[in-house]
């Protein structure tokens, strides 16, 4: 790990602990989603195992976005972005360290979510629990890396909030499934989770390298 | 000169349109068991073939821009407006065939849409090119020919991964027509003439609308230099 990586990572985190300002929002939206969603599917009993698996990756998609529009956004003021632009450190640290500030945020929302969704939907794991811990990580990075690489894609054009959901759902779409796949594998127990698993890790592996030997051209536009 | 070889060329086209038409409606011979409605398969198909065709002129552009846009100026201009023009007469033949789909669908499988492998992936591929033209229509400024030829680039990198995704998940469409199984493919050749006629029809009708797009972008880039020329000059 270099230096400007951790710089950008430390202060990214600072941030983060003195506001809370991402994870706060997070947590209530995708608490609200959470609870939209049993309000209008009415989950009991073995539904509610079939559905949960969608509902949970569906509600960290959402939540998300307003954590990645964040990410950039707070760097307008007071021209930083532009000054990042200048410095001489490579501007594929500085996504790394936001991927992983972002990660982190959405992993944290995740943790503190999961036992009022297991309250909320009657849950209880048919399948392998401790793969959760596999599938939840592999798919938030998936969304994280991406997420940030497409904000920092839009941040510069009209309407950016809007453009970053308009640009980053369709290609998160098969990630989402191999995560939705896997969760529900897992809830219900019914069939094996290992295939999807490994497409969410092949996924991750190519949006990740492409987004980290694309980003200095998207960062650098003009 | 050349507005001589295009109104020649789009008389052409007219010409081989009235000819596919004729031959897919008249001359085909009528399917066994779905009847006319399998007609729809001769604008299904090269439409289907057409789409596919111009997204990989349009990721073959912005890879081009990419390649070119610190040292050929020109060169990426001319790119740039490939991806464009691919990108947007793409999403009008790929709409068609998403149209189509489901009235054949309805009378041969009992139902509007499946969530099968071809059909899910070419709804990504046509949701995915969408967000392409939006991203080209809310980025303002000189950088969103580089921002549209990232978006370009992973939209493409994208789509084998949807259908496989989508091949591991559920597959109902039926057999590819070439390419596929035992059992697949046109057997009748005067069903496979009349397939082969609307393939070129519709092909030179692409093509025709291509060119058209590239040319109109072209002038547009010329537009848009001059402007900044004489505003640099005032």
């Amino acid at each position: 790990m270099t230096s400007a990586l951790w710089t950008h990572l430390v202060k990214d985190l600072r941030i983060e602990w003195r506001s809370l300002d991402a994870i706060i929002s997070m947590l209530f939206f995708s608490g609200l989603v959470v609870v939209l969603f049993s309000i209008a599917f009415d989950p009991r009993g073995a539904f509610s195992q079939q559905i949960a698996g969608g509902v949970l990756c569906v509600a960290t998609m959402f939540a998300s976005v307003s954590a990645l529009n964040q990410a950039w956004a707070r760097e307008i003021r007071h021209q930083v972005l532009d000054a990042q632009r200048m410095a001489p450190a490579p501007g594929a640290e500085l996504f790394l360290a936001k991927v992983l500030a972002n990660f982190l945020f959405v992993s944290i929302v995740q943790v503190i979510l999961a036992p009022f969704f297991f309250i909320f939907y009657n849950l209880h794991i048919l399948g392998q629990a401790w793969l959760l811990a596999l599938v939840l990580p592999l798919g938030t990075w998936a969304l994280v890396a991406n997420g940030i690489f497409f904000a920092a894609l839009s941040i510069r054009s009209r309407n950016r909030e809007l453009l970053l959901s308009l640009i980053l759902f369709p290609i998160f779409i098969p990630a989402l499934l191999a995560m939705v796949q896997a969760t529900t594998a897992i809830l219900t127990g019914e069939n094996d989770p290992t295939l999807w698993i490994k497409m969410l890790l092949g996924y991750d592996i190519i949006f990740t390298t492409a987004s980290w030997l694309l980003f200095d051209v998207v960062f650098h536009a003009e | 000169m050349k507005k001589l070889a295009i109104g020649l060329y789009a008389a052409l086209t007219v010409a081989l349109m009235v000819w596919g038409f004729y031959q897919a409606i008249y001359v085909a011979p009528d399917e066994q068991t779905m009847h006319e409605v399998q007609r729809i398969f001769y604008y299904h198909v090269p439409s289907a073939m057409v789409a596919f065709l111009f997204f990989a002129i349009s990721l073959a552009g912005s890879i081009g821009y990419l390649a070119c846009r610190r040292n050929r100026a020109e060169w990426a201009q001319i790119s740039d407006a490939w991806a464009l023009a691919g990108a947007e007469v793409g999403v009008v033949f790929c709409t068609v065939v998403l149209i189509t789909g489901p009235i054949w669908g309805r009378r041969a499988w009992g139902i509007w849409w499946t969530w099968d492998a071809r059909l899910t992936t070419t709804l990504v591929l046509w949701l995915i090119y969408v967000s392409y033209l939006l991203l080209r229509r809310f980025a303002a400024g000189p950088q969103v020919q580089t921002l549209a030829a990232v978006l370009g680039i992973f939209g493409a990198l994208d789509v084998p991964i949807v259908y496989m995704s989508n091949r591991w998940w559920r597959t109902q469409h039926p057999a590819p027509v070439f390419g596929g199984g035992e059992d697949s493919g046109i057997k009748d050749p005067a069903m496979l003439h009349a397939f082969a006629w609307n393939v070129i029809a519709w092909l030179a009708w692409g093509i025709l609308i291509l060119t058209l797009r590239y040319r109109v972008e072209r002038q547009h880039q010329k537009f848009a230099a001059q402007e900044a020329q004489d505003a640099l000059e005032a």
